[in-house]
């Protein structure tokens, strides 16, 4: 058995579903809930917010900045021609391309983060199922052990879901 | 949300997606021949060269790079304002936004091409990436060609992500309600979406920093293009005031696509109910200070030109105030100000068609505008025998109908494969607590109209 979930029609249901599955010794690591929308207002939509995005964000930029420097100054320095005793590196100028190449930065790092966080592109987990492109609220468990397997069902059940399926 | 609403909201959104009416296969044929004829003749410019263009000596400038400022201008509608109403949690954003950010990679991508269609030998046209050269060529970060490469192509890569990644959910909506080969492609595009309380808070929080990262981008963009004029020494070009000007004019002009735009999906897909008359009289409040703000700033640019009195500056400030550019900036003036103005003002006036009949006015007076920075300057440069006269040949006019040919096939071509409202961000929306929050800023934006 790969995984028991079952199906709610409301975020009520899913969340009551949720706060069973816990009462009956369920961590909240091993329940995995899914929806077609965010649901930040139920406790089970507001689980995994903590995120270290926004400095990798920063880190990102700063990347972008040292490469934006390195890129316009190593270039310029690269040919030797007479500017008439004016400095050779024009950085007033290689502000504009530092200032793109730090935003640029900032946003491949936000993107690869949530690449790697969200774990996309990746492959559908083998209990998804595409009744929740139709409204409703998976509640499930994966691989419960046998003794777990008849709690979670157990539980979930309580919940009133649509439907309950074993997979 | 009960789940009949939720069905029926998704149903309707994904009706264009899913189904294509014999009216679709007739506008794309359409406005595919117009794009064909304006690749045609972009090959007849290549083969005869720039000749057969109204550029000459000394105004080398003309159409192209007012198309070029035009579109990138246009391009302002979109991440921009989006990114600044998600910042402000705007909770009437929601079906707008993605109308919007469309019109940004794309208008992007048509302006982008302007600078190739001006080059006689486009096959050069990489010559312009600044890597450290093995040609013997030095690449010059000092000029704003180069500037404008940094900065056009971040925005257009930023704008694309921040377009793609929250179509990512609805992409999977697709890929669960179809079957054969739009749920294979569906499938590949959504990377495995499935929609943890994991993947929500990533997307959101990386929505989030964009939106931040996006709003500078966007506003250097439309400063570094005014700088390819103003870092010139050419009469009334040399200005510290054409950022911020150009700037506002192109969120101004921006919006006015946008209105329009929308306003058309509204009728085509049948999308009364999801851009209601509330989001045209709000963006057509923003359009009307963006109005006052771009009249603030050509007046500021004309009385001080007109101050200073310098000669050259003053041969190129008459030339529109009543020589032979006036009909246009005059034109300029009604179509920016005089219409909109009142239209947009009086709240009995402000209904659908009026922000429409508005916007269309700004959509030709903010070409003009771009026109009359360009051309009027190059033709009364400082020393009387460098100056000339620019007038559009037929090439020109023909590339500049197919541009706007391409805006329309490509958009809607992109509302045939993607959902052009976001659907997932319209379901947050009806949520109680959102809810609540939009029937609270609707009092307050009802409580404040004129």
């Amino acid at each position: 058995m790969t995984a028991i979930y079952g199906l709610y029609a409301t975020p009520d249901g899913a969340q009551k579903a949720f706060d069973r599955l816990r009462a009956a010794g369920i961590s909240e690591n091993e329940i995995t809930v899914m929806s077609s929308e965010p649901l930040e207002e139920y406790q089970f939509g507001s689980r995994d917010r903590q995120t270290v995005m926004p400095w990798l964000a920063i880190l990102g930029a700063a990347t972008g900045l040292t490469a934006a420097y390195f890129l316009t100054s190593l270039t310029q320095k690269a040919w030797a021609i007479n500017t008439g005793g004016m400095p050779i590196v024009s950085n007033w100028t290689n502000m504009i391309v530092m200032f793109e190449l730090t935003m640029l930065g900032a946003v491949f790092a936000t993107v690869l983060t949530l690449m790697k966080t969200a774990r996309l592109p990746g492959r559908l987990p083998k209990f998804y199922d595409p009744e929740i492109s139709n409204g409703k609220i998976l509640v499930g468990v994966a691989a419960p052990n046998a003794r777990d397997a008849d709690i979670v069902e157990g539980a979930l059940r309580s919940a009133r879901p649509e439907i309950i399926k074993s997979v | 949300m009960n789940l009949e609403t939720d069905n029926r909201l998704t149903e309707d959104l994904l009706r264009p997606v899913l189904h294509t009416t014999r009216r679709f296969y007739v506008a794309v044929a359409v406005f595919s021949s117009i794009v064909l004829c304006g690749i045609a003749t972009w090959g007849y410019q290549i083969y005869n060269g720039m000749g057969v263009t109204g550029d000459n000596w000394p105004v080398f400038w003309g159409f192209h790079e007012t198309n070029f400022v035009f579109w990138i201008g246009i391009s302002h509608a979109g991440t921009l304002i989006s990114a600044i109403l998600r910042i402000v949690n705007a909770t009437w954003r929601r079906p707008v936004t993605r109308c919007a950010e469309v019109i940004t990679a794309f208008a992007l991508m048509i302006g982008a091409l302007f600078p190739l269609v001006h080059l006689g030998r486009p096959w050069l046209a990489w010559w312009l990436i600044p890597y450290p050269s093995e040609r013997g060529i030095w690449p010059n970060y000092r000029s704003p060609l180069v500037w404008d490469f940094f900065a056009i192509n971040t925005y257009l890569l930023s704008s694309l992500l921040f377009l793609i990644l929250p179509a990512l959910p609805d992409f999977a909506l697709i890929r669960d309600r179809t079957t054969g080969w739009r749920n294979r492609v569906y499938g590949f595009l959504s990377l495995g979406w499935h929609g943890t309380p994991k993947q929500w808070h990533r997307l959101e929080s990386a929505m989030h920093i964009m939106a931040l990262a996006i709003i500078p981008i966007a506003i250097s963009v439309h400063t570094i293009v005014s700088f390819d004029f103003s870092m010139a020494v050419v009469p009334m070009w040399h200005s510290t005031i054409f950022g911020p000007y150009f700037v506002a004019g192109a969120i101004f002009s921006g919006i006015a696509a946008l209105i329009i735009v929308m306003a058309l999906l509204r009728k085509l897909l049948h999308l009364e109910a999801y851009l209601l008359p509330l989001h045209f009289q709000n963006l057509g409040k923003l359009m009307l200070t963006m109005s006052l703000l771009w009249g603030y700033f050509v007046f500021n640019e004309r009385l001080t030109t007109w101050y200073g009195n310098s000669p050259h500056e003053m041969n190129v400030f008459w030339s529109t105030q009543n020589g032979k550019y006036a009909p246009l900036f005059w034109t300029m003036v009604i179509c920016n100000f005089v219409i909109p103005f009142p239209l947009l003002t009086i709240k009995r006036l402000r209904s659908i068609t009026a922000t429409v009949i508005a916007s269309c006015g700004v959509v030709v007076g903010m070409w003009l505008e771009r026109f009359l920075i360009i051309v009027p300057s190059l033709s009364r440069k400082a020393t009387s025998y460098s100056w000339g006269a620019y007038t559009p040949q037929w090439p020109e006019i023909v590339i500049l109908c197919s541009s706007f040919a391409a805006m329309a096939l490509l958009y809607l071509l992109f509302s045939k494969f993607i959902p052009i409202i976001s659907i997932w961000e319209l379901k947050v929306g009806q949520h109680p607590q959102m809810k609540a929050a939009a029937e609270v800023q609707d009092a307050e934006a009802a409580g404040e109209l004129i």
